[in-house]
């Protein structure tokens, strides 16, 4: 009720001089709307901004194996094979921070099509999830490969755009046939174009095809080393009816009949990947992810407490460092803005304040004659500058998301509404109106009031 | 019934080193009902005395008890709390607030009261006062749009709006001509007389002492005479500036 009452004053007193009034609130109109409609297309550009540094793959980790190491002599990273896409699946399973998971195997060999040959940056084996972890799921043209294809180790394959112009010279090389190491695989899909990378390289220099399919048609002689039985049935029984010139891989040791087989179970070992990739649910969580994987795969490759381990994680932390500066950088520039034009309004509402009280000095001592208390005085004064700051808050709140819209209507970029921006922008703005204003009103309150009273 | 009692009532100012006594034992009684006016020389301190009547100021030395309270010891907001509730003020120069109409102006003193009366009573009460000192016409009248003799209408109506024993005013007449005067002393009179309201007044002219039922001519921070007026020619033998 008092309040009220004093809120009223304030608005009378203000609009005996509107023009002033209004000149005085400009800097908080300015400095408030800025503030708003920077946080608003801020807020858009971030998002925009962050969803294109997750384009890139900033929430990537790549888990290779580790370093295979004889005599002293380390042979680095990925030389070790014992990454299992069963480990993929694992880490999709028991990682909550990880929202996809692949298994992969990278090939490099010729491609040929017809009379036109090519060797590939590489022919990765991977499944379907790759292309949602590498934000490529768009295809150019025709479809992805599915899980099934992955299981059956179906000789289909998707090819980058840099494929399409060498081999098929532009022309659609859908429901083509493509021969890679002399094993026909029908193109059923075609990349949309993503350029180099940041390291240069051409990423649309690439053949995508089920891991199952590159690892025991293509690569085949991976396994040899750990294996040779399996591979020597992989490559030999499954590939005859289309391989035009069977494989050259000599095998050591004579085939084992089905008896000898039977007799001597090998243990069947698993097919090891290159290495996987995984996406965590954004960047922040990256790090929250590694802690996450490389416990399961401690505990899926039994590794002891004080063993080190055997696969590395790698993450794309220039990108992510990149992002969250990026982020912190563009807060801060609003934050120093806002805090310069708030200030700057606030001195004009002080100075203005100044003025009112010492011009009404005779009407603060009359005031104070009629029994109003120091106190009073210092609520009608501080009210008046709240009431004035708030006003140029809701006038600058008006502009600022006025000039958002239109940004978003003219320029068509991307605008988000911050009710948080609105909210600090009031707080912010009756804060100006008290802090600033209190100088002048407790000023008014310590006159006296016959001096004030006798005031010219 | 004994309103206001001072007693040796001392006001020195003090200007750098000198120091500067204005009122020098002021020693005084007035009744309830009384209509007083203050004379004297410039310089001789009646406002200085009508100041700390009006619990504006404080004295130097002395005793001054209102109604039974004495009021040197009260604190500066028990002082405004004191000037609301019982004391009405008419200044020389009007003080009306500018661009706030008159019915707004009376009503101003009740933002501080503590009877805490609603907006419609508020101007109710306004209405009421502004009526009584014969402006219940022009109650949405700016101040620029009243002739000096209203505008001090304005002022008295809300110098009672709390309804206080007592009016003070400086000058009351010093702005406005013999005409305007004499209207403002007459309402003078008959809230005197009618209302029973005490009023203290200071002036220079003795045609306006003439109205009081009292006259206390100072000198020098000293009273030189108090007597009670002799109809409206009193007796100007101590004037002898
Ligand atoms: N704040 C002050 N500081 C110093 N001296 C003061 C102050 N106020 C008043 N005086 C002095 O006190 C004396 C009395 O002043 P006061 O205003 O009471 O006179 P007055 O009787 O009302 O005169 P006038 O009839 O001209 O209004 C004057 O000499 C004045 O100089
Ligand atoms: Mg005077």
């Amino acid at each position: 009720m008092r309040v009220y009452a004093t809120a009223r004053t304030a608005f009378k007193a203000l609009r005996r001089n509107p023009m002033r009034a209004m000149l005085t609130t400009l800097g908080i109109v300015i400095g408030v709307g800025a503030v708003i409609a920077m946080m608003e297309i801020g807020a858009g550009a971030s998002a925009a901004l962050k969803k294109t540094i997750a384009s890139m793959g900033a929430n990537v980790l790549v888990i290779q194996p580790g370093t295979a190491a004889s005599g002293g002599i380390s042979f680095g990273a990925g030389s070790t094979t014992n990454l299992t896409p069963e480990d993929g699946q694992a880490i999709l399973r028991e990682c909550p921070a990880i929202h996809n998971a692949t298994p992969m195997v990278r090939a490099r060999t010729q491609v040929v099509y017809g009379n036109r040959n090519w060797v590939p940056n590489a022919i990765y084996g991977t499944t379907p999830a790759y292309l949602e972890v590498q934000n490529w799921s768009l295809l150019a043209e025709g479809e992805p490969f599915s899980e099934r294809d992955v299981l059956n180790g179906n000789r289909v394959c998707l090819l980058g755009q840099t494929l399409v112009r060498e081999l098929f010279e532009g022309a659609s090389p859908v429901g083509k046939n493509i021969r890679i190491k002399n094993i026909a695989f029908r193109v059923i899909g075609v990349l949309s174009s993503k350029g180099a990378n940041m390291m240069g390289m051409d990423q649309d220099d690439v053949i995508l095809a089920p891991w199952t399919t590159v690892k025991y048609r293509v690569t085949g002689a991976s396994l040899s080393t750990s294996n040779q039985s399996t591979d020597s049935t992989a490559s030999t029984a499954v590939n005859t009816l289309s391989n035009l010139y069977p494989a050259i891989q000599g095998t050591l040791y004579p085939a084992q009949n089905s008896v000898q087989q039977t007799d001597n179970p090998m243990p069947v070992r698993f097919a090891n990947i290159d290495y996987i990739m995984a996406a965590a649910n954004n960047s922040g969580e990256i790090s929250m992810a590694i802690e996450q994987i490389t416990g399961v795969l401690r505990e899926r490759h039994r590794i002891r407490p004080d063993d080190p381990d055997d696969f590395n994680i790698r993450d794309m932390s220039e990108l992510t460092k990149t992002l969250s500066t990026t982020t912190a950088l563009m807060t801060n520039l609003l934050l120093a803005v806002a805090m310069i034009s708030l200030v700057v309004g606030g001195v004009g509402i002080m100075n203005i304040m100044l003025v009112s009280v010492t011009e009404r000095t005779r009407e603060i001592g009359l005031r104070m004659a009629v029994g109003a208390r120091g106190s009073d005085i210092l609520r009608q004064f501080l009210v008046e500058a709240v009431v004035l700051c708030l006003t140029g808050g809701a006038m600058g709140i008006v502009l600022g998301h006025g000039g958002s819209l239109l940004v978003r209507l003219l320029l068509h970029w991307p605008v988000e509404t911050s009710p948080t921006a609105i909210i600090a922008a009031v707080l912010v703005s009756a804060g100006v109106g008290i802090i600033f204003g209190f100088y002048p009103a407790w000023k008014a309150s310590r006159l006296d009031p016959i001096e004030a009273l006798r005031y010219e | 019934m004994e309103l206001i009692k001072l007693r040796s009532i001392e006001k020195t100012y003090q200007m750098g080193d000198i120091s500067v006594p204005v009122l020098r034992g002021i020693s005084l009684s007035i009744q309830q009902g009384e209509l007083l006016a203050l004379t004297g020389s410039s310089g001789s301190g009646k406002s200085t005395l009508m100041n700390i009547l009006g619990c504006l100021d404080r004295p130097t030395a002395g005793e001054y008890w209102l109604e039974g309270q004495e009021t040197s010891t009260l604190s500066t907001d028990e002082r405004a709390l004191l000037r609301n509730r019982k004391l009405g003020f008419v200044f020389q120069s009007f003080n009306l607030l500018a661009r706030t109409s008159a019915i707004d102006n009376v009503a101003m003193p009740l933002a501080y009261s503590a009877e805490n009366l609603n907006d419609r009573e508020a101007r109710e009460r306004a209405a009421e006062m502004l009526a009584r000192v014969g402006l219940a016409d022009r109650m949405d009248h700016y101040p620029s749009q009243l002739s000096g003799g209203q505008q001090q209408r304005v002022a008295i109506a809300r110098a009672l709006i709390n309804r206080p024993p007592v009016l003070f005013a400086d000058e009351p007449t010093g702005n406005l001509d013999s005409k305007t005067s004499e209207e403002v002393l007459q309402m003078f009179t008959r809230l005197n007389t009618e209302d029973g309201i005490t009023i203290i007044m200071v002036t220079h002219d003795p045609q306006v002492a003439g109205h009081a039922k009292r006259v206390i001519r100072l000198h020098d921070g000293l009273i030189l005479a108090d007597a009670p007026a002799a109809g409206s020619s009193p007796k100007t033998s101590g004037d002898a500036s």
